[in-house]
């Protein structure tokens, strides 16, 4: 590890240099999380981090909060702060991450409490960033009291009070309801122009490419596999902005395609999942929705061809969720992306007419072909007399290639395909994969 | 065994708790053998002190009512400071455990093995020792009765309180961390907060098993020495010993007042009061409620109370020294090397302990000797198993019953725990009486006192399952009108198999307990005996033959051990994974 703290240059809060940082296993290669990362955090503006989750933008927003020890790289953090705090960062969490058994107060007065701040001072900046953050009347009550809005202005205040000259904001608003979440990004932008909390930079974490031109004054775009920077877009759209500006959507639509966009150098199809054959991890998507996704894109007016946002807007999806799932129809060769565009395949149009038993042929026949554990399992399977294998086995030949957690959504993902396109069968409580169906 | 609170057990923990192999098997060997060493030095190095078992008299207990109130607070005073030193032990070691893996490595299976000895055994050992420290004084007596309540509560206490600090929320852990807070800081405002729950539910079960030991403890008689300490056990001994009958009930009364007080003063306000540590950021529908708590909750003396141990939270501001950077063990060839360091440390630490213990038995017992006790373990076995069957097939019904019955259960559900936490050792005497009188079999009619206290455990636990079966099932089962077989087997059954395992578990483990107390009693000059592990072990311990109550207390450890290994643990895994309600 050759992780330093050095100063950055002048100017900079932040200074990023090429970090790298693998997640693995000690007996596999281990899972490429960031990759040759470079980051300049400037006094007075808002970063956002945007890229689809496992895209190792959190693993780096942990690593500047000094929750995560990268593999590789730099990370200087200049330390304005004149008092001896341990540094002048400050995050906020996506689950609010608040101690139920302290009330609003306490819970704000933690950090001040860990630097070992006098009672009566704790006590005078906990009241004002209660204040500041319109929590006042609430000092005393608990956060099971709170709807979701609130607990997550506890948390920003408990982020505030220790006068960090940074905040880093992991997915902040994405367990809110998106009235909630809207009135909560209102009231910290507006507390941020009028230049009313004590910070200087802001770093956002956010998988939602239209919070990301609302917020942010420049937008680092990270690819998935591994996490790299792929582009940096600069946002001059005057505040407050508006969604329904043209310049607006023109801004996220671009986002978007460049977010789809096939990366030069990977392999033709299997690119945009992270590692390739059984290495492969896959995203958890129901077959409904992939059904629901083919009927959709058949169906006029797009007729197995569309352009991906107005897709999302037309069935009523973030756009940032339609894509796990078109990505796992191009995987299976049931359509082609192109960077705006998808399209289905001659496959995926004998799907939509087909009926129930032969869409699941017709699935299972793409499953065997394209997606290589599905094959390797079945493959396994045949070879065996009993027809039956532990799903332990091939769970630990993920885990040479994945985190334990990756390891079991790939495993549920590939349970859920196999199952609908009855090519094996598995049985939960006694964990193991087997050839029969049942009786 | 940790036990799950039965009100709000939660499937996400049972899930955890079940799956988390707590004892790697080769280690249970391992602190097995060490325990048995250690115990063999404690015996020794008393013996060596040579000194007769005291000759204080009775200590003075005189069959007086007016006296039973003093004796009462005696007894309640020595459960106190047990449960204060379990407390104590807790933290340091669960904490140690948690926070270190070569310790955890050894505490984890010892306290697993502690857990399944029935300590009644201890008896012998731990008297001998106490009164070694102090001849000839009153102390040695009440600290022997205090660690012998301390061995029956300490050890599910550290366990959840382990469990708990390994399964602290990560975001948590994250703003702890970004936040910088010191150790200190961290235990007062999310280690111990975390951990209430559990450790307070698991505390008020353990006190209300330790009653039970509290009134065995008070007069035990090891060899040709009968010790006495004032309390309700001593009362009951000597009552026994007179054959006064009225004596005993004034003993039973005296202990269910002490059991109301304790129950309406300090269980229930202290888990109406532990639910605001629950770590869940909804309200619950339905909070422990206790008059008392509420009471105090109103007034200030909660507040006068509390203000030490806020005063003490106040201590978490303290700023915090300079941080000297931990040398880091366990990475690297260092690491390897400590490691390898430590594993033959602990190899010749059971190597001694074989030894010592092969020495200290070989004199005393032959291998017939051994094999016949194995027999007689054979027996009590039986008589357990088909005990918790017969518990099984009477109170699972009326469980159920009642558990479906919301009016029923509210009214039965704390009357089943103040059952449960009710000595049963003061109620042997009417049933022997009954016995001599009828010229019972005492092979037959001495077993259900096995199970007389333990069944309770039984049975609130089931009412608890059945009043949590889902409105919505309940609905379906109606709606699909299923016949009465299919509906227990498909929708009652399963739904309340994790709580009977719990239940039976505890039952199980206080009836080995029992037996001991249980297998040969006394009214007067009358003695009644079984055939059993536990006649044999109470025997050898009023003979005072101390090689034999080694002998009896292993084999019977080890038959709970495999029993529990065998049986429960495997129901109990399999109900955390398959039949959990969400």
């Amino acid at each position: 590890m050759t992780l330093t703290m050095d100063r950055p240059i002048a100017d900079a809060l932040v200074e990023v240099k090429g970090l790298r940082h693998v997640y693995g296993t000690g007996s596999g290669p281990g899972l490429v999380v960031l990759e040759d990362v470079n980051l300049t955090l400037r006094s007075n503006e808002i970063v956002g981090l945007l890229g689809r989750s496992g895209s190792g933008k959190s693993t780096l927003l942990r690593s500047i909060a000094g929750l995560i020890h990268p593999t590789a790289g730099s990370i200087g953090i200049s330390d304005q702060a004149d008092d001896d705090s341990a540094s002048g960062v400050a995050m906020v969490f996506q689950t609010f991450a608040l101690f139920p058994w302290l009330t609003v107060q306490k819970n704000v007065e933690l950090g001040l409490e860990a630097r070992g701040v006098p009672a009566d001072e704790r006590r005078k900046r906990t009241l004002a960033a209660i204040d500041l953050i319109g929590l006042d009347g609430f000092e005393n009550a608990y956060p099971k009291e709170l709807s979701g809005g609130m607990r997550q202005r506890v948390g920003l205040a408990r982020a505030l009070v220790v006068q960090p000259s940074i905040l880093l904001m992991d997915e902040p608003f994405s367990a809110l309801d998106v009235l909630t979440a809207e009135t909560l990004r209102t009231d910290l932008l507006d507390l941020w122009s009028e230049g009313r909390m004590p910070i200087r930079s802001i770093l956002l974490v956010t998988h939602n490419i239209e919070e990301a031109v609302l917020m942010c004054d420049r937008i680092l775009v990270f690819s998935s596999n591994p996490g790299r920077v792929i582009a940096e877009i600069g946002v001059d759209l005057p505040r407050p902005r508006k969604r329904l500006d043209p310049a607006f959507r023109a801004l996220v639509d671009d986002i978007y395609a460049r977010m789809t966009a096939k990366p030069k150098d990977a392999p033709a199809r299997d690119g945009l999942f992270p590692g390739t054959g059984l290495g492969m991890a896959l995203p958890h998507i129901s077959t409904n929705e992939l059904a629901g996704m083919i009927e959709g894109l058949a169906a006029a007016p797009n007729n197995g061809s569309a352009d991906l946002a107005d897709l999302a807007r037309e069935l009523q999806f973030e756009a940032d969720e339609l894509l796990p799932i078109a990505e796992t129809l191009q995987l299976m060769r049931l359509a082609e992306l192109d960077g705006r565009r998808i399209r289905l395949t001659a496959a995926a149009k004998r799907y939509d007419a087909a009926d129930v038993d032969e869409r699941k042929q017709i699935f299972a026949r793409q499953l065997l072909a394209y997606v290589p554990l599905a094959a390797h399992i079945r493959r396994v399977l045949d070879d065996r007399p009993s027809h039956q294998a532990p799903a332990s086995r091939f769970r630990d030949e993920l885990e040479d290639f994945m985190s334990e957690q990756r390891a079991e959504e790939t495993l549920d993902a590939i349970v859920s395909w196999g199952r609908y396109a009855e090519v094996f069968a598995f049985h939960d409580d006694e964990d193991r994969f087997s050839l029969d169906d049942p009786a | 065994m940790v036990f799950l609170s039965p009100d709000r057990m939660n499937p996400g923990l049972l899930a955890r708790f079940a799956r988390r192999q707590f004892a790697p098997n080769r280690f249970d060997l391992v602190a097995f053998l060490l325990l048995g060493g250690l115990a063999v030095i404690v015996l020794h190095g008393a013996r060596q002190m040579n000194l007769p078992i005291s000759h204080l008299p009775n200590a003075g207990v005189t069959l007086d009512p007016a006296r039973l109130p003093e004796y009462a607070l005696r007894s309640t005073l020595r459960m106190f400071a047990a449960i204060i030193a379990s407390l104590l032990f807790t933290f340091v070691v669960a904490t140690l455990a948690a926070k270190s893996r070569k310790a955890e490595l050894i505490i984890i299976p010892a306290l697993d093995i502690l857990q399944s000895i029935p300590v009644l055994g201890f008896m012998t050992f731990t008297l001998t020792f106490f009164m070694g420290l102090f001849p000839g004084h009153e102390l040695g007596e009440e600290l022997a009765s205090i660690f012998l309540v301390f061995t029956a509560q300490a050890w599910n206490m550290a366990f959840s309180f382990y469990q708990s600090l390994r399964t602290l929320p990560e975001d948590l852990i994250d703003v702890s961390r970004q936040f910088g807070l010191t150790p200190w800081q961290r235990f007062l405002r999310l280690e111990l907060p975390f951990a209430t729950p559990a450790l307070v539910w698991n505390t008020m079960m353990s006190m209300s098993g330790g009653w039970f030991f509290v009134v065995a403890s008070e007069a035990m008689q090891v060899g040709a020495n009968t010790v006495t300490i004032p309390g309700i056990g001593s009362w009951l001994a000597l009552a026994i010993a007179r054959q006064d009958i009225a004596a005993v009930g004034w003993a039973v009364l005296a202990m269910a007042v002490v059991i109301v007080l304790y129950d309406q003063l300090l269980f229930r306000p202290t888990v109406a009061w532990a639910d605001k540590f629950r770590f869940e950021q909804t309200a619950s529908e339905e909070e422990p409620k206790s008059w008392f708590f509420d009471l105090l909750r109103r007034t200030r003396i909660l507040r006068r109370v509390g203000l030490p141990f806020r005063r003490l939270a106040g201590f978490a501001a303290i700023p915090r020294l300079p941080r000297l950077k931990a040398p880091r063990l366990g990475g690297g060839a260092g690491g390897v090397w400590f490691d390898r360091a430590w594993i033959g440390l602990v190899g010749l630490g059971v190597a001694w302990a074989a030894w010592s213990i092969v020495r200290y038995l070989s004199g005393a017992i032959g291998p017939a000797d051994a094999l016949k006790v194995f027999g007689l373990g054979f027996i009590t076995l039986v008589r357990v198993l088909i005990l918790i069957a017969i518990a099984t097939v009477i109170w699972v019904p009326i469980g159920v019953w009642i558990g479906l019955r919301p009016a029923w259960s509210q009214r039965i559900q704390p009357l089943a725990q103040f059952l449960a936490a009710f000595p049963v050792n003061l109620l042997y005497p009417f049933a022997v009486m009954a016995i001599v009188a009828w010229r019972l079999n005492p092979n037959i009619w001495l077993s259900p006192l096995i199970i007389l206290g333990t069944q309770w455990y039984i049975v609130f636990n089931v009412i608890a399952g059945a009043s949590a079966l889902p409105n919505d099932l309940k609905e379906v089962a109606g709606i699909f009108r299923l016949r009465s077989w299919q509906r227990w087997r498909d929708f009652i059954l399963p739904g309340i198999f994790p709580y009977y395992v719990t239940g039976a578990l505890t039952a199980s483990g206080g009836s080995w307990n029992a037996s001991i107390v249980v297998e040969v009693v006394n009214w007067g000059h009358t003695r009644l005996q079984a055939d059993g592990l536990g006649a044999f072990i109470a025997n050898a311990t009023a003979g005072g033959d101390f090689p034999r109550v080694a002998l009896g207390m292993t084999v019977m450890s080890v038959f709970v051990i495999i029993l529990n290994r065998s049986l429960w643990r495997p129901l109990y895994r399999y109900a955390a994974d398959n039949l959990r309600l969400t």
